[in-house]
Protein backbone atom coordinates (compact mmCIF):
# COMPACT_ATOMS: atom_id res chain seq x y z
CA UNK A 1 0.00 0.00 0.00
CA UNK A 2 1.34 3.41 -0.89
CA UNK A 3 1.09 6.16 2.10
CA UNK A 4 -1.35 7.69 -0.26
CA UNK A 5 -4.23 5.24 -0.16
CA UNK A 6 -5.82 5.88 3.28
CA UNK A 7 -5.44 9.69 3.17
CA UNK A 8 -8.14 12.11 1.71
CA UNK A 9 -6.69 13.74 -1.75
CA UNK A 10 -8.32 17.05 -1.02
CA UNK A 11 -10.10 18.68 -3.72
CA UNK A 12 -6.72 20.04 -5.41
CA UNK A 13 -6.05 16.58 -5.87
CA UNK A 14 -9.16 15.37 -7.04
CA UNK A 15 -9.41 17.92 -9.48
CA UNK A 16 -5.57 16.61 -10.57
CA UNK A 17 -6.41 13.37 -11.18
CA UNK A 18 -9.40 14.23 -13.08
CA UNK A 19 -8.33 13.78 -16.94
CA UNK A 20 -7.16 16.55 -18.98
CA UNK A 21 -9.61 16.63 -21.18
CA UNK A 22 -12.56 16.64 -18.69
CA UNK A 23 -10.44 19.51 -16.50
CA UNK A 24 -10.51 21.39 -20.15
CA UNK A 25 -14.27 20.41 -20.25
CA UNK A 26 -15.03 22.00 -17.12
CA UNK A 27 -12.96 25.19 -17.72
CA UNK A 28 -15.23 26.39 -20.61
CA UNK A 29 -18.64 25.34 -19.23
CA UNK A 30 -16.88 27.88 -16.15
CA UNK A 31 -15.64 30.57 -18.09
CA UNK A 32 -18.99 30.93 -20.43
CA UNK A 33 -21.28 30.84 -17.35
CA UNK A 34 -19.29 33.62 -15.54
CA UNK A 35 -18.71 35.56 -18.84
CA UNK A 36 -22.43 35.03 -19.43
CA UNK A 37 -23.46 35.84 -15.75
CA UNK A 38 -21.37 39.43 -16.34
CA UNK A 39 -22.96 40.20 -19.54
CA UNK A 40 -26.37 39.57 -18.14
CA UNK A 41 -25.95 41.90 -15.69
CA UNK A 42 -24.85 44.78 -17.06
CA UNK A 43 -26.11 46.11 -20.35
CA UNK A 44 -22.61 47.64 -21.44
CA UNK A 45 -19.29 45.80 -22.07
CA UNK A 46 -15.60 47.23 -21.91
CA UNK A 47 -17.62 50.45 -21.86
CA UNK A 48 -19.44 49.81 -25.16
CA UNK A 49 -23.46 49.69 -25.12
CA UNK A 50 -24.36 46.40 -26.27
CA UNK A 51 -27.77 46.11 -28.19
CA UNK A 52 -30.25 43.30 -26.89
CA UNK A 53 -28.28 42.21 -23.97
CA UNK A 54 -30.30 44.09 -21.58
CA UNK A 55 -32.87 41.59 -22.11
CA UNK A 56 -30.68 38.60 -21.79
CA UNK A 57 -31.43 36.55 -18.33
CA UNK A 58 -28.43 35.73 -16.35
CA UNK A 59 -27.65 31.96 -15.62
CA UNK A 60 -28.43 32.22 -12.19
CA UNK A 61 -31.77 33.00 -12.80
CA UNK A 62 -32.40 30.63 -15.74
CA UNK A 63 -30.81 27.90 -13.15
CA UNK A 64 -33.59 28.96 -10.59
CA UNK A 65 -36.29 28.76 -12.86
CA UNK A 66 -34.87 25.48 -14.04
CA UNK A 67 -35.09 24.14 -10.13
CA UNK A 68 -38.09 25.12 -10.12
CA UNK A 69 -39.35 23.93 -12.95
CA UNK A 70 -37.86 20.53 -11.65
CA UNK A 71 -41.12 19.80 -9.90
CA UNK A 72 -43.58 20.77 -12.56
CA UNK A 73 -45.32 18.00 -14.24
CA UNK A 74 -46.01 19.69 -17.50
CA UNK A 75 -42.11 20.37 -17.82
CA UNK A 76 -41.61 17.10 -17.61
CA UNK A 77 -44.37 15.98 -19.68
CA UNK A 78 -43.03 18.34 -22.12
CA UNK A 79 -40.02 16.16 -22.27
CA UNK A 80 -41.76 12.74 -22.19
CA UNK A 81 -44.14 13.99 -25.56
CA UNK A 82 -40.65 15.07 -27.41
CA UNK A 83 -38.83 12.16 -26.31
CA UNK A 84 -41.57 9.60 -27.78
CA UNK A 85 -41.72 11.61 -30.90
CA UNK A 86 -38.09 11.40 -31.39
CA UNK A 87 -38.02 7.73 -30.64
CA UNK A 88 -41.49 6.86 -32.75
CA UNK A 89 -39.99 9.21 -35.74
CA UNK A 90 -36.78 7.50 -35.45
CA UNK A 91 -37.02 3.70 -35.29
CA UNK A 92 -38.99 4.03 -37.77
CA UNK A 93 -36.80 5.77 -40.10
CA UNK A 94 -34.38 3.12 -39.58
CA UNK A 95 -36.68 -0.01 -39.59
CA UNK A 96 -37.22 1.58 -43.22
CA UNK A 97 -34.00 2.85 -44.21
CA UNK A 98 -31.76 0.37 -43.24
CA UNK A 99 -33.52 -2.28 -45.20
CA UNK A 100 -33.82 -0.01 -48.49
CA UNK A 101 -30.36 1.70 -47.90
CA UNK A 102 -28.95 -2.43 -48.11
CA UNK A 103 -31.15 -2.77 -50.95
CA UNK A 104 -29.67 -0.15 -52.81
CA UNK A 105 -26.27 -1.72 -51.99
CA UNK A 106 -27.33 -4.86 -53.61
CA UNK A 107 -29.40 -4.77 -56.22
CA UNK A 108 -28.58 -2.71 -58.95
CA UNK A 109 -31.91 -2.74 -60.18
CA UNK A 110 -33.33 -1.44 -57.39
CA UNK A 111 -30.95 1.21 -57.22
CA UNK A 112 -31.70 2.68 -60.66
CA UNK A 113 -34.85 2.31 -60.39
CA UNK A 114 -35.79 4.07 -57.24
CA UNK A 115 -32.25 5.97 -56.21
CA UNK A 116 -33.19 8.78 -58.55
CA UNK A 117 -36.18 9.40 -56.97
CA UNK A 118 -34.74 9.33 -53.40
CA UNK A 119 -32.11 11.71 -54.55
CA UNK A 120 -34.64 13.91 -55.67
CA UNK A 121 -36.54 13.81 -52.03
CA UNK A 122 -33.58 14.23 -50.20
CA UNK A 123 -32.31 17.74 -50.64
CA UNK A 124 -36.31 19.29 -49.50
CA UNK A 125 -36.04 19.69 -45.88
CA UNK A 126 -37.86 18.28 -43.29
CA UNK A 127 -39.76 21.31 -41.94
CA UNK A 128 -40.72 21.98 -45.62
CA UNK A 129 -42.89 19.08 -45.06
CA UNK A 130 -44.60 20.15 -42.35
CA UNK A 131 -47.45 21.54 -44.60
CA UNK A 132 -47.98 18.69 -46.52
CA UNK A 133 -47.70 16.76 -43.29
CA UNK A 134 -50.09 18.33 -40.99
CA UNK A 135 -52.59 18.25 -44.14
CA UNK A 136 -51.91 14.00 -45.30
CA UNK A 137 -52.08 12.86 -41.78
CA UNK A 138 -55.66 12.64 -39.90
CA UNK A 139 -53.70 13.55 -36.49
CA UNK A 140 -51.30 15.97 -35.68
CA UNK A 141 -49.15 13.53 -33.69
CA UNK A 142 -48.63 11.55 -36.81
CA UNK A 143 -47.87 14.45 -38.77
CA UNK A 144 -45.17 15.41 -36.55
CA UNK A 145 -43.69 11.97 -36.29
CA UNK A 146 -43.50 11.83 -39.75
CA UNK A 147 -41.41 15.05 -40.55
CA UNK A 148 -38.92 13.64 -37.72
CA UNK A 149 -38.19 10.15 -39.37
CA UNK A 150 -37.95 12.24 -42.83
CA UNK A 151 -35.59 14.17 -40.61
CA UNK A 152 -33.45 10.90 -40.39
CA UNK A 153 -34.25 8.38 -43.02
CA UNK A 154 -32.14 10.12 -45.61
CA UNK A 155 -29.23 10.12 -43.49
CA UNK A 156 -29.79 6.51 -42.48
CA UNK A 157 -30.51 5.18 -45.55
CA UNK A 158 -27.73 6.56 -47.53
CA UNK A 159 -25.08 5.65 -44.72
CA UNK A 160 -26.17 2.36 -44.89
CA UNK A 161 -26.09 2.30 -48.71
CA UNK A 162 -22.68 3.93 -48.42
CA UNK A 163 -21.59 1.53 -46.00
CA UNK A 164 -22.75 -1.48 -48.10
CA UNK A 165 -21.30 -0.33 -51.39
CA UNK A 166 -18.11 -0.05 -49.42
CA UNK A 167 -17.68 -3.96 -48.21
CA UNK A 168 -14.23 -4.93 -49.43
CA UNK A 169 -14.58 -6.80 -52.53
CA UNK A 170 -11.39 -9.68 -51.76
CA UNK A 171 -13.60 -9.94 -48.51
CA UNK A 172 -16.92 -10.90 -50.59
CA UNK A 173 -14.50 -13.09 -52.80
CA UNK A 174 -12.83 -14.72 -49.78
CA UNK A 175 -16.30 -15.65 -48.57
CA UNK A 176 -17.68 -17.39 -51.85
CA UNK A 177 -13.86 -19.50 -52.04
CA UNK A 178 -15.06 -20.71 -48.51
CA UNK A 179 -18.36 -22.04 -50.03
CA UNK A 180 -20.65 -19.10 -48.24
CA UNK A 181 -24.19 -19.23 -49.60
CA UNK A 182 -25.73 -15.78 -51.03
CA UNK A 183 -27.73 -15.40 -47.68
CA UNK A 184 -24.69 -16.90 -45.91
CA UNK A 185 -22.39 -13.79 -47.37
CA UNK A 186 -25.61 -11.38 -46.68
CA UNK A 187 -25.75 -12.37 -43.20
CA UNK A 188 -22.18 -12.47 -41.82
CA UNK A 189 -20.27 -10.24 -44.36
CA UNK A 190 -22.47 -7.45 -45.89
CA UNK A 191 -24.64 -7.30 -42.96
CA UNK A 192 -21.99 -6.55 -40.10
CA UNK A 193 -19.72 -5.15 -42.95
CA UNK A 194 -22.46 -2.26 -43.33
CA UNK A 195 -22.59 -1.99 -39.22
CA UNK A 196 -20.49 0.45 -38.59
CA UNK A 197 -21.92 2.49 -41.28
CA UNK A 198 -25.49 2.50 -40.32
CA UNK A 199 -24.39 3.29 -36.45
CA UNK A 200 -22.59 6.14 -37.78
CA UNK A 201 -25.78 7.22 -39.86
CA UNK A 202 -27.88 6.71 -36.84
CA UNK A 203 -25.78 9.13 -34.89
CA UNK A 204 -26.37 12.00 -37.34
CA UNK A 205 -29.96 11.37 -37.75
CA UNK A 206 -30.60 11.15 -34.21
CA UNK A 207 -29.12 14.69 -34.27
CA UNK A 208 -31.06 15.51 -36.92
CA UNK A 209 -33.84 14.29 -35.14
CA UNK A 210 -34.15 16.69 -32.11
CA UNK A 211 -33.27 20.19 -34.66
CA UNK A 212 -36.83 18.95 -36.35
CA UNK A 213 -38.81 17.94 -33.26
CA UNK A 214 -39.04 21.56 -31.93
CA UNK A 215 -39.43 22.92 -35.35
CA UNK A 216 -42.36 20.24 -36.04
CA UNK A 217 -44.08 21.13 -32.51
CA UNK A 218 -43.65 24.70 -32.89
CA UNK A 219 -45.49 25.19 -36.54
CA UNK A 220 -47.77 22.06 -35.39
CA UNK A 221 -48.74 23.11 -31.88
CA UNK A 222 -48.48 26.84 -32.28
CA UNK A 223 -51.81 27.69 -33.85
CA UNK A 224 -53.82 26.90 -30.33
CA UNK A 225 -53.18 22.92 -31.95
CA UNK A 226 -52.00 22.05 -27.92
CA UNK A 227 -49.59 19.09 -29.29
CA UNK A 228 -47.40 19.73 -26.50
CA UNK A 229 -43.58 18.81 -26.23
CA UNK A 230 -40.22 20.93 -25.49
CA UNK A 231 -40.92 23.07 -28.64
CA UNK A 232 -44.13 24.12 -27.58
CA UNK A 233 -42.66 24.69 -24.10
CA UNK A 234 -40.50 27.01 -25.35
CA UNK A 235 -43.12 28.78 -27.65
CA UNK A 236 -45.81 29.05 -24.34
CA UNK A 237 -42.73 30.72 -22.20
CA UNK A 238 -42.17 32.87 -25.59
CA UNK A 239 -45.79 34.15 -25.58
CA UNK A 240 -45.94 34.77 -21.88
CA UNK A 241 -42.62 36.44 -21.66
CA UNK A 242 -40.74 34.45 -19.95
CA UNK A 243 -37.00 34.47 -21.05
CA UNK A 244 -35.77 32.41 -18.68
CA UNK A 245 -37.82 29.25 -19.35
CA UNK A 246 -37.35 29.66 -23.31
CA UNK A 247 -33.59 29.42 -22.27
CA UNK A 248 -34.17 26.19 -19.59
CA UNK A 249 -36.28 24.80 -23.04
CA UNK A 250 -33.09 25.28 -25.05
CA UNK A 251 -30.80 24.09 -22.75
CA UNK A 252 -33.34 20.90 -22.09
CA UNK A 253 -33.08 20.44 -25.62
CA UNK A 254 -29.29 20.47 -26.08
CA UNK A 255 -29.41 18.11 -23.11
CA UNK A 256 -31.93 15.68 -24.90
CA UNK A 257 -29.98 15.53 -28.07
CA UNK A 258 -26.62 15.23 -25.79
CA UNK A 259 -28.30 12.22 -23.87
CA UNK A 260 -29.67 10.31 -26.80
CA UNK A 261 -26.50 10.39 -29.14
CA UNK A 262 -24.24 9.20 -26.16
CA UNK A 263 -26.55 6.17 -25.64
CA UNK A 264 -26.58 5.48 -29.26
CA UNK A 265 -23.11 5.75 -29.62
CA UNK A 266 -22.94 3.51 -26.32
CA UNK A 267 -25.30 1.03 -27.80
CA UNK A 268 -23.45 1.21 -31.51
CA UNK A 269 -20.11 0.64 -29.29
CA UNK A 270 -21.93 -2.89 -28.03
CA UNK A 271 -23.18 -3.84 -31.55
CA UNK A 272 -19.40 -3.44 -33.30
CA UNK A 273 -17.30 -4.72 -30.68
CA UNK A 274 -14.42 -4.85 -33.44
CA UNK A 275 -13.63 -1.46 -33.70
CA UNK A 276 -10.64 -0.44 -32.36
CA UNK A 277 -12.33 2.99 -30.56
CA UNK A 278 -13.82 0.50 -28.37
CA UNK B 1 10.70 -35.28 -60.86
CA UNK B 2 11.81 -35.65 -57.41
CA UNK B 3 9.16 -34.61 -54.95
CA UNK B 4 7.22 -35.74 -52.38
CA UNK B 5 3.74 -35.96 -53.30
CA UNK B 6 1.70 -38.41 -50.73
CA UNK B 7 -0.91 -37.43 -51.87
CA UNK B 8 -2.83 -37.96 -55.19
CA UNK B 9 -5.63 -34.84 -54.99
CA UNK B 10 -4.40 -31.32 -56.13
CA UNK B 11 -3.67 -32.10 -59.88
CA UNK B 12 -4.49 -28.27 -61.30
CA UNK B 13 -4.32 -28.60 -64.94
CA UNK B 14 -4.45 -24.93 -67.26
CA UNK B 15 -4.62 -26.11 -70.68
CA UNK B 16 -4.89 -23.08 -73.11
CA UNK B 17 -5.97 -20.57 -71.26
CA UNK B 18 -6.84 -17.35 -73.01
CA UNK B 19 -8.15 -14.18 -71.16
CA UNK B 20 -9.37 -11.15 -73.52
CA UNK B 21 -11.11 -8.05 -71.47
CA UNK B 22 -13.20 -6.42 -73.92
CA UNK B 23 -14.38 -2.82 -72.75
CA UNK B 24 -16.49 -0.91 -75.67
CA UNK B 25 -14.30 -1.15 -78.56
CA UNK B 26 -11.05 -2.13 -77.37
CA UNK B 27 -9.81 -5.47 -76.62
CA UNK B 28 -6.92 -6.27 -74.70
CA UNK B 29 -5.30 -9.72 -74.41
CA UNK B 30 -4.37 -10.50 -70.73
CA UNK B 31 -3.82 -14.40 -70.77
CA UNK B 32 -2.48 -15.99 -74.20
CA UNK B 33 -2.88 -19.24 -74.96
CA UNK B 34 -1.08 -20.28 -71.14
CA UNK B 35 -0.78 -23.72 -70.06
CA UNK B 36 0.41 -25.55 -66.91
CA UNK B 37 0.12 -28.73 -65.37
CA UNK B 38 0.71 -28.64 -61.40
CA UNK B 39 1.05 -32.09 -59.90
CA UNK B 40 -0.51 -33.23 -55.88
CA UNK B 41 1.29 -31.09 -53.68
CA UNK B 42 3.77 -29.13 -55.33
CA UNK B 43 4.33 -25.76 -54.88
CA UNK B 44 4.53 -23.69 -58.31
CA UNK B 45 5.64 -19.98 -58.34
CA UNK B 46 4.19 -17.90 -60.94
CA UNK B 47 6.65 -14.63 -61.35
CA UNK B 48 5.99 -12.00 -63.64
CA UNK B 49 5.94 -8.43 -63.65
CA UNK B 50 3.57 -6.01 -61.92
CA UNK B 51 0.23 -6.26 -63.82
CA UNK B 52 0.87 -8.80 -66.23
CA UNK B 53 -2.41 -11.04 -66.04
CA UNK B 54 -0.81 -13.27 -63.63
CA UNK B 55 -3.36 -12.62 -60.98
CA UNK B 56 -6.14 -12.98 -63.89
CA UNK B 57 -5.23 -16.34 -64.75
CA UNK B 58 -5.58 -17.24 -60.15
CA UNK B 59 -8.78 -15.45 -60.74
CA UNK B 60 -10.22 -18.01 -63.71
CA UNK B 61 -9.13 -20.76 -61.17
CA UNK B 62 -10.65 -19.38 -58.34
CA UNK B 63 -13.70 -18.82 -60.37
CA UNK B 64 -14.07 -15.09 -59.63
CA UNK B 65 -14.17 -14.40 -63.57
CA UNK B 66 -14.39 -16.75 -66.62
CA UNK B 67 -11.56 -17.41 -69.46
CA UNK B 68 -12.59 -16.70 -73.13
CA UNK B 69 -11.05 -19.83 -74.12
CA UNK B 70 -9.31 -22.72 -73.00
CA UNK B 71 -10.16 -25.25 -70.05
CA UNK B 72 -9.32 -25.67 -66.41
CA UNK B 73 -9.08 -29.18 -64.43
CA UNK B 74 -8.84 -30.17 -61.10
CA UNK B 75 -8.12 -33.97 -60.71
CA UNK B 76 -10.07 -34.52 -64.10
CA UNK B 77 -13.03 -32.72 -63.04
CA UNK B 78 -13.96 -29.50 -65.26
CA UNK B 79 -13.53 -26.50 -63.45
CA UNK B 80 -14.65 -23.99 -66.74
CA UNK B 81 -13.96 -25.02 -70.51
CA UNK B 82 -16.12 -25.22 -73.18
CA UNK B 83 -19.94 -25.03 -72.17
CA UNK B 84 -18.54 -23.90 -68.80
CA UNK B 85 -17.66 -20.58 -69.51
CA UNK B 86 -16.62 -19.40 -65.77
CA UNK B 87 -15.48 -21.94 -62.44
CA UNK B 88 -17.86 -21.85 -59.32
CA UNK B 89 -15.90 -20.63 -56.34
CA UNK B 90 -15.44 -23.20 -53.83
CA UNK B 91 -14.26 -24.35 -50.86
CA UNK B 92 -11.62 -26.96 -52.61
CA UNK B 93 -9.92 -23.33 -53.84
CA UNK B 94 -9.53 -21.23 -51.26
CA UNK B 95 -7.82 -17.71 -52.34
CA UNK B 96 -5.40 -16.05 -50.39
CA UNK B 97 -5.40 -12.37 -50.65
CA UNK B 98 -2.65 -9.67 -51.54
CA UNK B 99 -4.01 -7.36 -49.06
CA UNK B 100 -5.68 -9.70 -46.46
CA UNK B 101 -9.61 -10.16 -46.35
CA UNK B 102 -9.70 -11.66 -42.63
CA UNK B 103 -13.60 -10.53 -41.32
CA UNK B 104 -12.87 -7.28 -39.22
CA UNK B 105 -16.21 -7.90 -37.20
CA UNK B 106 -15.26 -11.57 -36.36
CA UNK B 107 -12.48 -12.80 -33.92
CA UNK B 108 -9.45 -15.19 -35.53
CA UNK B 109 -11.79 -18.20 -34.30
CA UNK B 110 -14.80 -17.19 -35.75
CA UNK B 111 -12.68 -16.34 -39.02
CA UNK B 112 -11.14 -19.75 -39.08
CA UNK B 113 -14.22 -21.84 -38.71
CA UNK B 114 -16.33 -19.53 -41.19
CA UNK B 115 -16.12 -21.72 -43.89
CA UNK B 116 -17.02 -25.27 -42.80
CA UNK B 117 -20.03 -23.87 -40.91
CA UNK B 118 -21.20 -22.18 -43.74
CA UNK B 119 -20.69 -25.30 -46.23
CA UNK B 120 -22.20 -26.94 -43.03
CA UNK B 121 -19.74 -29.75 -42.86
CA UNK B 122 -18.91 -29.73 -38.97
CA UNK B 123 -20.92 -29.02 -36.33
CA UNK B 124 -19.90 -25.74 -34.31
CA UNK B 125 -17.65 -27.58 -31.62
CA UNK B 126 -15.81 -30.21 -34.51
CA UNK B 127 -15.14 -26.79 -36.16
CA UNK B 128 -13.91 -25.17 -33.17
CA UNK B 129 -12.03 -28.28 -32.28
CA UNK B 130 -9.70 -28.29 -35.60
CA UNK B 131 -9.45 -24.92 -35.83
CA UNK B 132 -7.42 -25.01 -32.47
CA UNK B 133 -5.34 -27.54 -33.75
CA UNK B 134 -4.32 -25.79 -37.05
CA UNK B 135 -4.06 -22.74 -35.15
CA UNK B 136 -2.04 -24.16 -32.13
CA UNK B 137 0.13 -25.78 -35.39
CA UNK B 138 0.14 -22.27 -36.62
CA UNK B 139 1.89 -21.01 -33.32
CA UNK B 140 -0.80 -18.63 -32.82
CA UNK B 141 -3.09 -20.79 -29.81
CA UNK B 142 -3.91 -17.86 -27.56
CA UNK B 143 -4.95 -15.91 -30.40
CA UNK B 144 -7.98 -17.31 -30.89
CA UNK B 145 -10.59 -14.12 -29.05
CA UNK B 146 -8.71 -11.45 -30.87
CA UNK B 147 -10.22 -9.43 -33.58
CA UNK B 148 -7.79 -9.10 -36.75
CA UNK B 149 -7.11 -5.13 -36.14
CA UNK B 150 -5.71 -6.36 -33.01
CA UNK B 151 -2.82 -9.03 -34.25
CA UNK B 152 0.21 -7.54 -36.29
CA UNK B 153 0.60 -8.01 -39.96
CA UNK B 154 2.42 -11.36 -39.72
CA UNK B 155 -0.11 -13.01 -37.82
CA UNK B 156 -2.91 -12.12 -39.88
CA UNK B 157 -1.26 -13.58 -42.77
CA UNK B 158 -0.79 -17.31 -40.72
CA UNK B 159 -4.24 -16.71 -39.26
CA UNK B 160 -5.68 -16.16 -42.95
CA UNK B 161 -3.72 -19.23 -44.28
CA UNK B 162 -4.98 -21.29 -41.33
CA UNK B 163 -8.54 -20.33 -42.50
CA UNK B 164 -7.80 -21.78 -45.74
CA UNK B 165 -6.51 -24.53 -44.72
CA UNK B 166 -9.51 -24.95 -42.64
CA UNK B 167 -11.66 -26.20 -45.79
CA UNK B 168 -9.17 -28.98 -46.62
CA UNK B 169 -8.29 -27.32 -50.13
CA UNK B 170 -7.38 -29.46 -52.93
CA UNK B 171 -5.14 -26.14 -54.51
CA UNK B 172 -4.35 -22.78 -51.97
CA UNK B 173 -4.45 -19.67 -54.26
CA UNK B 174 -1.88 -17.14 -53.22
CA UNK B 175 -2.06 -13.76 -54.79
CA UNK B 176 0.99 -12.29 -53.32
CA UNK B 177 0.16 -12.84 -50.04
CA UNK B 178 3.24 -11.38 -48.06
CA UNK B 179 3.86 -8.72 -50.60
CA UNK B 180 2.50 -6.00 -47.96
CA UNK B 181 4.58 -7.21 -44.65
CA UNK B 182 8.57 -6.41 -44.15
CA UNK B 183 11.13 -8.50 -45.06
CA UNK B 184 11.99 -9.60 -41.82
CA UNK B 185 8.50 -10.78 -41.62
CA UNK B 186 8.25 -12.10 -44.62
CA UNK B 187 10.99 -14.51 -44.16
CA UNK B 188 9.14 -15.97 -41.02
CA UNK B 189 5.92 -16.31 -43.15
CA UNK B 190 8.04 -18.03 -45.67
CA UNK B 191 9.43 -20.85 -43.08
CA UNK B 192 6.14 -20.86 -41.06
CA UNK B 193 3.99 -21.41 -44.76
CA UNK B 194 6.94 -24.10 -45.80
CA UNK B 195 6.37 -25.88 -42.44
CA UNK B 196 2.55 -26.14 -42.57
CA UNK B 197 3.36 -27.37 -46.18
CA UNK B 198 5.37 -30.17 -44.50
CA UNK B 199 2.62 -30.97 -42.59
CA UNK B 200 -0.07 -30.63 -45.57
CA UNK B 201 1.48 -31.02 -48.86
CA UNK B 202 -1.68 -29.61 -50.37
CA UNK B 203 -0.55 -27.94 -53.90
CA UNK B 204 -0.26 -24.55 -54.04
CA UNK B 205 -0.47 -22.03 -56.44
CA UNK B 206 1.61 -18.65 -55.76
CA UNK B 207 1.82 -15.62 -57.44
CA UNK B 208 4.69 -13.37 -56.70
CA UNK B 209 6.87 -10.71 -58.34
CA UNK B 210 9.44 -11.57 -55.43
CA UNK B 211 12.24 -13.58 -57.37
CA UNK B 212 14.13 -14.71 -54.31
CA UNK B 213 10.34 -15.72 -52.38
CA UNK B 214 9.78 -17.69 -55.54
CA UNK B 215 12.96 -19.46 -55.43
CA UNK B 216 12.94 -20.26 -52.09
CA UNK B 217 9.16 -21.43 -51.56
CA UNK B 218 9.18 -23.05 -54.92
CA UNK B 219 9.27 -26.27 -56.53
CA UNK B 220 9.06 -24.93 -59.53
CA UNK B 221 9.29 -20.99 -60.73
CA UNK B 222 7.45 -20.38 -64.01
CA UNK B 223 8.25 -16.90 -65.56
CA UNK B 224 5.48 -15.12 -67.25
CA UNK B 225 6.24 -13.02 -69.69
CA UNK B 226 4.11 -9.39 -69.65
CA UNK B 227 1.27 -8.74 -71.27
CA UNK B 228 -0.42 -11.04 -72.50
CA UNK B 229 0.85 -13.14 -69.98
CA UNK B 230 2.20 -16.25 -71.24
CA UNK B 231 5.19 -18.78 -69.83
CA UNK B 232 8.12 -17.81 -71.13
CA UNK B 233 10.50 -20.01 -68.63
CA UNK B 234 10.19 -23.05 -66.37
CA UNK B 235 12.16 -23.59 -63.70
CA UNK B 236 13.04 -26.59 -61.37
CA UNK B 237 14.41 -25.94 -58.05
CA UNK B 238 15.95 -29.08 -57.14
CA UNK B 239 16.28 -27.70 -53.86
CA UNK B 240 15.41 -30.68 -50.85
CA UNK B 241 12.16 -29.12 -49.16
CA UNK B 242 11.79 -28.53 -46.37
CA UNK B 243 14.10 -25.63 -46.76
CA UNK B 244 14.87 -23.05 -43.76
CA UNK B 245 16.84 -19.88 -44.27
CA UNK B 246 20.12 -21.32 -43.89
CA UNK B 247 19.74 -22.36 -47.87
CA UNK B 248 19.67 -18.12 -48.93
CA UNK B 249 23.40 -18.14 -48.99
CA UNK B 250 24.33 -21.70 -50.97
CA UNK B 251 25.48 -21.41 -54.78
CA UNK B 252 22.37 -23.47 -55.86
CA UNK B 253 20.24 -20.99 -54.27
CA UNK B 254 21.90 -18.04 -55.92
CA UNK B 255 22.37 -19.75 -58.95
CA UNK B 256 18.61 -19.75 -59.49
CA UNK B 257 17.86 -16.73 -58.85
CA UNK B 258 20.43 -14.88 -60.78
CA UNK B 259 18.96 -16.99 -64.33
CA UNK B 260 15.40 -16.50 -62.99
CA UNK B 261 16.86 -12.96 -62.46
CA UNK B 262 18.27 -12.40 -66.30
CA UNK B 263 14.29 -13.87 -67.84
CA UNK B 264 12.41 -11.84 -65.58
CA UNK B 265 14.53 -8.54 -66.38
CA UNK B 266 14.06 -9.59 -70.14
CA UNK B 267 10.18 -9.53 -69.90
CA UNK B 268 10.58 -6.18 -67.78
CA UNK B 269 12.13 -4.65 -70.09
CA UNK B 270 10.07 -5.79 -73.39
CA UNK B 271 6.77 -4.76 -70.90
CA UNK B 272 8.35 -1.29 -70.81
CA UNK B 273 8.80 -1.25 -74.18
CA UNK B 274 5.37 -2.27 -75.13
CA UNK B 275 4.10 0.33 -72.76
CA UNK B 276 6.22 3.11 -74.02
CA UNK B 277 5.25 2.19 -77.77
CA UNK B 278 1.32 2.42 -76.24
CA UNK B 279 2.72 5.84 -74.89
CA UNK B 280 3.19 7.22 -78.74
CA UNK B 281 0.63 6.52 -80.81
Amino acid sequence: MTPHANTHPGAIGRWRTLPSAGRRAAVSLIVMLLAWELIAHSPRLFGFEVPYLGVLPAPSAVIGEWVMLLGDAHYWGSWYLSFTRVFAGFISALLLGVPLGLWFAISPTMRNLFFPVFEMLRPVPPIAWVPAAIIFWPTQELSIISVIFLGAFYTITLNTYNGGRRVDLAIIQSARSMGASRSNIFRRIVLPGTLPSIVAGAAIGMGITWEVVVAAELISGGNGGGGGGLGLFMWDAYLAGNHEQILVGMLSIGLAGYFSSGLLRRFGGLLTPWLSRN
Amino acid sequence: MKRAAPTSIGHLKIEDAVKVYRSRNVETLAVDHCSLDIQPGEICMIVGPSGCGKTTLLNAVAGFHGLTSGRITLDGELLCGPGKPMAEPGPDRVVVFQNGALFPWMTVLDNVTFGPLSQKTMTTSEAREKARELLADAGLAGMEHRYPEQLSSGVRRRVEIARAMMNDPAVLLLDEPYRALDSLTRAMMHEALLEMHARRPVTILFITHDLEEAVFLGHRIVVMSARPCRPTLQMEIDIPHPRDYSITTSDAYRGYVESALDAVHLEAQKSFAANEAEARP
